[in-house]
């Protein structure tokens, strides 16, 4: 595979979020606006390239059999080193994003790119695989966060869209992140049949 | 009184599924029969309260007085991995019947934010040890009620005619925000 696909994949074709519907749980519960979808997606990508970056390196010497815990290990040290940085420069986000950062150990995507990739590619193609699905990720949860944000309370990134009386709570809270979800795969998979 | 008002507010207000987001990957993976959500509810409800008590005995005999409560991440997802492996040995011993039951979910909980999660919302919330029991199991029902709850109505929707690219994952997905809906009449009561 060359590395221009192997980059671009994470976007559109295996997209983590509307196509692998992997990582749902920060997908749903941080997308309340697009800014946190954002930092969410950012957050993952840093683990999601750390971890590939170090897996591919120390893949030869981990013995199959433990290769699973050892992995969670080197992801949990990432992600614990995002969560003390996020809470020490950015309390606002860290405040806003709460119980889902620790649990960026447990997203399937992280785990699932460690296992499928980087445990059988070379450092570079793992770094690559990690920024691609990292990113992929963060631009889905940035487009549902916005989806979001703009149906719940008129506003982009803070930026007033609609009129400043315009509000549809529901969107910005529980039931609206699983609607607005279903709707943006079904979408997604329209233009897929298409093509 | 404190105990009902953990239990109510876990199971219906705040459900762990339908307004935590936690456990969202076996909620639309396995979910498609009503019996074999059971016995996922079954094994998170088992691991769940197990791994909550022995991340609160880690947490506050070994991580606190040593003053690495920063490794709270690292020490957890350990611990509930090895507890979910010990158990699955242990119950294969035991009682073959229920490991039969239970057994092929099992992997799969390791991954499954509601146990990691929950662990990590005892310590948030201060509770103690009698309190963070009876808030894993609460919120192990909510899982439980709403895995089922969700099955039930996905056994029918195989039967609807949908458009296209409507089929699969986004009309459970809109199904389960009509249920989250519901659930919101909840708010309120606590």
């Amino acid at each position: 595979m060359n590395q221009v696909t192997n980059f671009t994949k994470g976007f559109v074709k295996e997209n983590p979020v509307f196509v692998l519907l992997l990582g749902m749980c920060p997908a749903l519960g941080t997308t309340t606006s697009a800014l946190n979808g954002l930092g969410m997606g950012l957050a993952t990508t840093f683990v999601l390239v750390m971890a590939n970056l170090v897996i591919s390196l120390v893949k030869n010497q981990i013995p199959a059999k433990v290769r699973i815990p050892s992995f969670i290990v080197v992801i949990a040290s990432f992600v614990t080193m995002v969560d003390l940085s996020m809470a020490g420069f950015l309390p606002a986000l860290h405040e806003q994003l709460g119980l889902f950062i620790p649990l960026i150990v447990v997203n399937c995507l992280v785990l699932g790119r460690a296992e499928a990739f980087a445990s059988k590619n070379n450092v570079g193609s793992s770094v690559i695989d990690g920024i691609g699905m990292g990113l992929g990720f963060a631009f889905g949860l940035t487009l549902l966060g916005a989806v979001r944000e703009v149906l719940g309370s008129g506003k982009v990134f803070g930026m007033q869209i609609f009129s400043d009386t315009y509000a549809m709570l529901v969107f910005v809270l529980a039931p609206g992140a699983f609607i607005a979800l279903g709707y943006l795969i079904a979408i997604m998979n329209r233009f897929a049949k298409k093509n | 009184m404190e105990y009902i008002l953990i239990i109510i507010s876990a199971i219906f207000v705040n459900n762990i599924v339908l307004a935590k987001f936690l456990g969202i990957c076996p909620f639309l993976g396995v979910s498609s029969k009503v019996e074999t959500s059971l016995g996922m509810a079954g094994a998170v409800t088992f691991v769940i309260t197990i791994a909550t008590i022995a991340t609160y005995l880690i947490m506050h005999f070994i991580l606190k007085p040593l003053g690495i409560g920063y490794m709270q991440t690292v020490a957890y997802i350990l611990v509930i991995a090895a507890l979910v492996q010990m158990v699955e040995i242990i119950l294969k011993k035991v009682s073959p019947s229920l490991y039969q039951a239970l057994g092929v979910f099992l992997p799969l909980i390791t991954t499954n934010c509601a146990i990691l999660g929950v662990a990590i919302l005892v310590i948030q919330n201060d509770y103690n040890l009698l309190e963070s029991v009876v808030f894993a199991v609460a919120n192990a029902i909510g899982f439980a009620l709403a895995l089922v709850v969700f099955a039930g109505i996905r056994e029918s929707l195989d039967l609807v005619d949908l458009p296209k690219g409507m089929k699969g994952a986004p009309i459970a997905l809109v199904v389960a925000g009509i249920l989250a809906l519901a659930f919101m009449g909840f708010a309120g009561i606590v």
